[in-house]
């Protein structure tokens, strides 16, 4: 057994943010590698949303670097993060209910007609755009939605993820990272985002997820960062430990060695 | 690692083994609904369905109550006289409440230019096509005051547009010093002004140039709500301005514009105006708020934002003012005029409250 070190697409080394007293990300090490699924866990209040937050350019870290394929950047707000390739599925998902699927897809990254139309008239390329949904959202095995045109607001829960998702998937093209993508459905529509999560893995994007569901994290993660105390306690894959060592690991019950990080 | 642990794989994938043969479709759609429902998703998915129905009833019940007298070209195009000014300003007041806003100082803007675009012509002497301009720029200024109590200041719109409402209207009164320009002073200086109010003939039909202007606009702004990633934005943020924000869209910009451009369709209604009463006047177009609530509200727009068609202002125009015309040409006292329009708005809101329920 061979292990690759490869260099990780997203990085941060040393990351500290401070709210007055309170240090929400305690000099946090982070390395998400090419094509994998990582997993962040924690108790709340261990600071995952501030380093979520730090890498899709919500907030601006006070210390330490993030490093994108190796190379250090700063966002100043998340359309930066995202112009750089890093797409965020927020939990409240973000989508337009009154607007239809193709619009949601490309709300705030319309495409324009060829030529005139579109330099002078601003007129959108609907077709364009109806033809590029229509055919991210087959790609991802989600057709059970009829049709294109409809508004999201007619679509179940499950669906408007779906939504979310294939929207980070069509534009994201380094990383995607979803925030508890499965926390407000039930156990199929869990499923289906769950198999949705492996297919956007399997077009080589990798994925940073958020979950309080341990058998999710099990199920789809390659690795699984445990956070805690503002920083990393331990990086671990599902066969090497448990879910009960994960929890343990969480909350403090079980330390782990520096030394035992697994590396894709 | 290569080596599966097999507590892992059984405990963690067993757990919702029977999840995988559940039934595959995530969402199952009732095909047996009753016509009420089916009535109820098609008027949701057609917003200008409900008014134009309203319209079309209205008409064939006065043509049968009232007779030929109706259905007169003449009569008709006299419909869509009294409905200009409205329907102009129904156009700035439809943008605003599509963002979940409301614009109680559209009257006050129209009539404010009206009183510059009068006075820069008449008094100053300007060049006709610059005092149009001066009322626009004017328009647009006030729209900008809006937009920044709105957007910047995060004011509520109702209370800041009531707020300038009295302001603009305030300004218009000491700038007119409360005069009236009368009509042959304007025909003898700037005639531009009044040419919107000019008629021409199309088979016994009399439609004015502000007429055609106003059906002119209706169909720009349609293209901008619905061609241009603009529109889509505006949309977006009266639906959901949080979920805007997150998909990159400067809500406050498109805010911003949104009442900058009502302020200046108010202008062009100010010239509208001009034409239709031929004079101006600081007491022209007090209704113009309230009504242009109306015809957006009839239109079936949603107060709540983000649903709504910039025609059903129009048809929600033209049925307050097929109703009014009908009722007057039936001889029906004035009041019952009123009592109608008001009923009108109810019934309007109750089906937009009706039809969200349904599809939410």
């Amino acid at each position: 057994m061979t292990i690759t070190k490869q260099m990780p697409v997203l990085q941060t080394k040393g990351l500290v943010k401070r709210y007055g007293s309170v240090t929400a990300i305690d000099h946090t090490d982070f390395e998400l590698y090419p094509g994998e699924i990582l997993a962040i866990i924690g108790d709340n209040g261990a600071g995952k949303s501030s380093l979520i937050k730090a890498l899709s350019g919500a907030l601006s870290p006070d210390e330490g670097e993030i490093l994108l394929d190796g190379n250090p950047v700063h966002f100043s707000s998340p359309m930066e993060a995202r112009s750089l390739g890093i797409e965020t599925v927020y939990q409240n998902l973000a989508v337009s209910p009154a607007l239809n699927i193709a619009d949601n897809l490309f709300l705030g990254r319309e495409i324009r007609k060829p030529g005139i139309l579109g330099s002078v008239f601003r007129m959108l390329d609907k077709k364009t755009m109806e033809e590029r949904a229509q055919a991210k959202m087959e790609e991802l095995g989600l057709m059970t939605i009829q049709n294109i045109s409809q508004a999201v607001e007619s679509l179940s829960g499950g669906q408007r993820q779906g939504v979310a998702v294939a929207r980070s998937a069509l534009f994201g093209s380094k990383v995607v990272i979803m925030d508890e993508p499965t926390a407000a459905l039930g156990v199929k529509e869990s499923r289906r985002v769950l198999n949705l999560i492996k297919e956007v893995r399997s077009r080589g994007l990798p994925i940073i997820l958020i979950s309080h569901n341990m058998p999710h994290v099990f199920e789809v993660a390659d690795r699984i960062h445990i956070h805690r105390l503002g920083k990393r306690a331990a990086v671990i894959t599902p066969l090497s430990h448990s879910m009960s060592d994960a929890v343990a690991i969480m909350t403090g019950a079980m330390e782990v060695e520096s030394d035992t990080q697994a590396v894709s | 690692m290569s080596t599966t642990d097999p507590k892992v794989s059984t405990a963690v994938l067993d757990h919702d083994k029977v999840a995988d043969q559940a039934q595959t479709y995530v969402a199952k759609f009732e095909r047996n609904e009753t016509f009420a429902h089916r009535f109820q998703r098609f008027l949701h998915k057609y917003p200008v369905a409900a008014p134009s129905i309203v319209l079309v009833l209205a008409i064939i019940a006065f043509s049968l109550i009232v007779g030929n007298r109706f259905l007169h070209p003449f009569n008709l195009s006299l419909v869509l006289q009294q409905v200009t000014i409205i329907g102009v300003i129904g156009i700035a007041q439809t943008l605003i409440i599509l963002t979940a806003g409301i614009d109680l100082s559209v009257g006050a803007i129209m009539v404010l230019s009206s009183v510059v675009m009068g006075r820069m012509a008449v008094d100053y002497g300007l060049d006709p096509w610059l005092a149009l301009l001066a009322g626009i720029a004017v328009g647009a200024l006030t729209g900008l005051i809006n937009g920044l109590l709105i957007a910047r200041m995060k004011l509520p719109p109702f209370i800041a547009t009531l707020g300038s409402w009295n302001v603009f209207f305030a300004l218009n009164l000491w700038y007119s010093k409360s005069e009236t320009i009368r009509s042959q002073d304007i025909n003898a200086t700037a005639p531009l002004l009044q040419w919107l109010g000019e008629t021409i003939n199309v088979f016994g039909a009399r439609l004015t140039y502000g007429s055609l202007l106003m059906l002119l606009l209706f169909c720009v702004i349609w293209y901008a709500l619905n061609w241009t990633a603009w529109g889509r934005h505006v949309y977006a943020t009266g639906d959901d301005p949080a979920a805007a924000k997150l998909a990159g869209i400067r809500t406050d910009r498109v805010l911003l514009s949104v009442y900058v451009l009502a302020g200046v369709v108010c202008a062009i209604g100010a010239w509208v105006l001009i034409g239709r009463i031929g004079s101006v006047s600081p007491q022209a177009g007090y209704t113009a708020n309230l009504d242009s609530i109306t015809a957006v509200v009839i239109g079936g727009c949603s107060l709540f934002g983000g649903r709504g068609s910039i025609f059903g202002t129009l048809v929600g125009a033209l049925v307050v003012g097929v109703f009014r015309n009908g009722l007057a040409l039936a001889g029906v006292d004035v009041l019952w005029q009123e009592f109608t329009v008001g009923i009108l708005i109810i019934v309007a809101v109750g089906v937009d409250q009706w039809i969200r329920k349904g599809t939410a």
